[in-house]
Parts: structure tokens; C-alpha cells; sequence
């Protein structure tokens, strides 16, 4: 769309502005003014300089965790995205199958991440949990607490569980505004399956696709409550996450200096990704 | 092949439900039975946990904390990014496109990185604790995503409806109330579904910016598995509860979203 050119415009954005301004700027500068000091509480600072940031960025523990995350996102991404496709390709798409799908599709998005910890925690019991129970007595030796290649087993299917619904609503959508006429042409053409796919279906979900992965890389690489409430971070620290490891060190230890400094450079990590991401998008649009 | 089809999101509904399942059974079971012994449906059939819940006040209150702020964020962050998202699908002016990054940059905070320094600047301004101060909190993430998606519904919208309408005579603000806003009402609806999902769901903040009279229920819930032992069935009954707010938002916005989605960033 040509958009005209108007100045006034801002007035249409000055409230959200001075709402986002309000929650981002001020808390973010209390994270810069730690990140550069050292406290011992009553107000007292001192200047550190860049100490925090060389001490995170050589830091073992950072490196770590940093590496489980990046492992972890990866890991949902990969599962998450062509699954949603698929469940969105095989969706009914007129009569009462609509609704039921969306509707009970759409019920782990809105159940409160503490929740969905919880409940997964009961399900996936060894002893009184039906997943748990059910995998021992096919002969697993399946303990989520105690084994890691199990807590990380646990995550990831509760992260699929919650959130591919996600995708397969986005491209649902996508697959929705594909005009019968495409299909049409391509039935007269003798197209296989996997032509309409690859040719029509596809580009058609491009754009919804790169939301879907952006929301998706987002919230994986922020998540928090899930896992703290069905692992703790554990066994040991094996799926103690970015953010499960920040809270620790910031609330926890109350090492503000190195948890600030570790935040910046957590939100620039999430930064740097999301504007490849964004660019990406953007270009793409510009094309078509 | 045709009867392959609905297998597919068949299994996965009912992959979806497994777990709902297992949470709502273990709610009307008596502790005993829950810690004793394994089974598939209650053996002694009980309601106690849900009357534990209606009759505490520390429970009920803690949902109607969770709805009031949720639908106060709602409210705002839609009231908000409606100009906002008119603004930047009409308009460029300068910094437009810097300034739509800079909002999506707050969705993608992790709210880790701001849970301390909210806690200290919400008490610094005295809304510590209340509704308030978590409806504005869940603005971070709720209103750049509001202003995203109502962008791509409004782009969607011709601009020539605009134009006729001011040929006709009709003001600006006429036209935006009386004609353009009910032309989006399927926009308006997801991107309400969407901020109250996410407000909904959000814990971390939440808890972090409450003590005692805006404590939302998650918190509460937390509260119960770490003091009063392990008490799963009430545990269970409480997160049971959390999901029927969310069941009655999708009943509402169900037909918006099979058609909404369709006409959104698509």
C-alpha cells in the first residue's frame, strides 16, 4: 500500500510510545547503571567498567547455559515448525471440524505457564504420572528428575505440547487465503501433491512462517516458568535455561552487577537474531 | 488417502488433551488415593478440593486478581495500539520504521531481564502490589504484539474506504469509530484474544510485582506446592480452574478466529 506522507501521525502514536517508554526505558537503565557497578546495598555504588561483562563472557557457567538454550530452541524449532505445517495442511477446512479443531487446538496456549509446569510434572511422574507410568511399564527406565537425557526428553514435549498449536494456527491462516483458484489451476495442470505444496502452499505461508518462527524463537529463548516448575533447572543444571539462570544469579545469589551485565548481553543476543529475522521479512515484503 | 486425513490432527488433539485429562482427574481424587496408588479415573470421587478453593478466600480472591488485571491490559493495550497501529498502516512519518523495531524489541525481552529493576521502580512510583502496576507491566510485551497485528489487519483494509468516506463528509474521528473500526472488528477480536492470553499466562512479572492484594492465582498456586507440602489434588483443582477463563475467551472469539487469522498478517 502507497502510504502518504504525515507528520501528525506521531500524535497517533504518542500513547503507546509513552506506555512502552514508561516500562522499558526506566527498568532498562536500572539494568544498565548495575551492569557497570559494584553494590553493597544502602545506595553505595562503585564503577566497575566493563569488569561484569568480561567476567560473564568468560564465564564457564554463561557459556553453558547459553549453549543449552541455543540447543534447546533449535531442538523445538525444528519439531515445532513441520509439525504445525502438517497438522495445518490435514485440518478440515469447512463444516463443524473447524471450530472443534481451533478451539481445542487453541487450549494449551491459554493455560497459565505455571500450570502447564505443574501439569506436566503430574503426568510425567515416574510413580503416579500417566506418561511416566506408562513409559516405565513398557520397560523404559524413564525418571525425569533424576536422568537428564529424560528431564530434556520431558521439556521438550511439554514445550511441542504447548506451543505448536501456535503454528498450526498461523499457517492454518496462511492456508486459508490461498484463493480456490490456485488449486483450480494447478488440478487442471496435473500437479502432484507435493508440487501444490512446494509451488502454492508454501510461498502462500512464507509470511506467516517467519512470524510463526520469530514468536517462536522468542519465546523459547526466554522461556522461564515451564521449566523451573517442572525440573527446577535440574537434574543438576542440565536444563537450567538462560533465563532460569539469570533469576538464579540476580535473585538468588543477588549478584546484581554480573546478572545485569548477563541480562544486556542475553537482550542482545535475542536483539542481534530477531532483526536478521525482521530484516529478512521486511525485504521479502518489499518484493512482493 | 482421504481417510488418512483427519487421523493426523486427531492424534495430536489427542495428545493435546492428555495431559488436561490426567490434570483434571487427579483434581477430584483424595489425597490418599493420589499418593497411594496409580489409577486412571478417581475410585473415590471428590469435590473437596474444589470446595477448599471456593470457600479460601487467598483462592478465589487470586483469580479475580488474575481477571481484573488481565482485563484492565486488555483494555489498554488495545485502547493504545489502535491509533497507533491507524498510524504507522496509513502513514510514514519520520522514524516510523525505527520506532516499530523499537516496540517489537519489547516483545522479544526476556521479562527475566526486567523482573528486578520492575519491582524496584513500581515501588519507587507506590504501585507496588497493585492491579495496576501488573496491567501496565504486561503492556511491555502486550501492546507492541496489539500494534503488530491490528498493523497487518489494517493494511488489509483498501485505503480507498478512507478516501470515500471524507468525500462523503465524514471527519476523522467519525470515520474511525463509526466506519473503519467495525470493518476490523475480526482484528480487533484475535489481537483481544492475543493480549489476553498473554497477560493471562504470564507469571514471572505477575509475581514479581504482587504481595498480598493483587496476587494473582498462579502465584498462589506456587505458594501451595512450596509451604503447605504437596498437596497435588488441590494443586490440581486450582490449575483446572485456570483453564476454563481461557476455554470461554476462544468460545467467543472462535468464529474470528477461523476467519480473522485469514485476513490478519497474512
Amino acid at each position: 500500500m502507497n502510504k502518504t506522507v504525515n507528520q501528525k501521525a506521531w500524535f497517533f502514536v504518542i500513547p503507546v510510545f509513552v506506555l512502552v517508554a514508561f516500562n522499558a526505558i526506566i527498568p532498562l537503565m536500572t539494568v544498565v547503571n548495575y551492569a557497570f557497578q559494584e553494590t553493597f546495598g544502602n545506595n553505595v555504588f562503585m564503577w566497575e567498567g566493563t569488569r561484569w561483562f568480561k567476567q560473564i563472557m568468560l564465564s564457564e557457567r554463561f557459556h553453558a547455559s547459553l549453549g543449552r538454550q541455543f540447543l534447546f530452541t533449535f531442538i523445538i524449532l525444528f519439531i515445532q515448525i513441520p509439525l504445525g505445517i502438517a497438522i495445518a495442511l490435514t485440518m478440515p477446512k469447512e463444516g463443524l471440524g473447524v471450530p472443534v479443531c481451533l478451539v481445542l487446538m487453541s487450549m494449551p496456549l491459554l493455560i497459565p505457564w505455571n500450570v502447564v509446569g505443574a501439569m506436566w510434572n503430574i503426568f510425567a511422574l515416574p510413580d503416579i504420572g500417566f506418561l511416566g507410568h506408562s513409559l516405565n511399564a513398557l520397560g523404559f527406565d524413564y525418571n525425569f528428575t533424576q536422568q537428564i537425557g529424560d528431564a530434556w526428553f520431558t521439556t521438550i514435549l511439554m514445550d511441542v505440547w504447548h506451543w505448536t498449536s501456535l503454528v498450526v494456527l498461523l499457517s492454518y491462516a496462511g492456508l486459508r487465503s490461498i484463493q480456490p483458484a490456485y488449486y483450480q489451476a494447478a488440478e487442471i495442470d496435473g500437479a502432484s501433491r507435493w508440487a501444490v505444496f512446494t509451488k502454492i502452499e508454501l510461498p502462500k505461508m512464507k509470511k506467516v512462517l517467519t512470524i510463526a518462527i520469530l514468536l517462536r524463537f522468542m519465546d523459547s529463548f526466554m522461556i522461564y516458568t515451564e521449566p523451573f516448575v517442572l525440573t527446577g533447572g535440574g537434574p543438576g543444571n542440565a536444563t537450567a535455561f538462560l533465563s532460569i539462570d539469570l533469576v538464579k544469579m540476580a535473585l538468588g545469589q543477588f549478584d546484581l552487577g554480573p546478572a545485569a551485565a548477563m541480562s544486556l548481553i542475553y537482550f542482545f543476543i535475542v536483539l542481534l537474531v530477531c532483526w536478521v529475522f525482521y530484516t529478512l521479512m521486511m525485504r521479502n515484503e518489499g518484493k512482493s | 488417502m482421504r481417510k488418512a486425513k483427519w487421523l493426523v490432527p486427531t492424534i495430536y488433539i489427542i495428545f493435546l488433551m492428555l495431559p488436561i485429562y490426567w490434570l483434571l482427574n487427579m483434581s477430584f481424587k483424595t489425597t490418599t488415593e493420589i499418593i497411594n496408588t496409580y489409577t486412571l479415573w478417581p475410585q473415590e470421587f471428590t469435590l473437596e478440593n474444589y470446595k477448599k478453593i471456593f470457600t479460601d478466600s487467598t483462592w478465589y480472591n487470586g483469580y479475580l486478581n488474575s481477571i481484573y488485571y488481565v482485563v484492565m491490559n486488555t483494555v489498554i493495550s488495545v485502547a493504545a495500539a489502535l491509533p497507533a497501529a491507524y498510524a504507522f498502516s496509513r502513514y510514514k512519518f519520520v522514524g516510523d520504521k525505527h520506532l516499530f523495531f523499537w516496540l517489537l524489541t519489547n516483545r522479544m525481552a526476556p521479562p527475566a531481564v526486567f523482573a528486578l529493576p520492575f519491582f524496584q521502580f513500581y515501588s519507587s512510583v507506590n504501585l507496588f502490589d497493585t492491579h495496576v502496576a501488573v496491567a501496565l507491566s504486561h503492556c511491555l510485551f502486550n501492546i507492541p504484539l496489539a500494534v503488530w497485528i491490528l498493523e497487518g489487519f489494517m493494511s488489509s483494509v483498501p485505503k480507498e474506504l478512507d478516501e470515500t468516506a471524507y468525500v462523503d463528509g465524514y471527519s476523522f474521528w467519525r470515520f474511525f469509530f463509526k466506519i473503519f473500526i467495525p470493518t476490523i472488528t475480526a482484528g480487533i477480536g484475535i489481537t483481544m484474544f492475543f493480549c489476553f492470553m498473554f497477560s493471562w499466562v504470564e507469571l514471572l512479572l505477575a509475581k514479581t510485582l504482587t504481595a498480598v492484594a493483587a496476587k494473582p492465582i498462579a502465584a498462589t498456586m506456587t505458594r501451595t506446592a512450596s509451604t503447605s507440602g504437596y498437596e497435588l489434588g488441590l494443586l490440581a483443582a486450582a490449575g483446572s480452574l485456570t483453564i476454563i477463563p481461557g476455554a470461554i475467551v476462544i468460545y467467543f472469539v472462535r468464529n474470528y478466529i477461523a476467519k480473522g487469522f485469514a485476513l490478519g498478517r497474512v
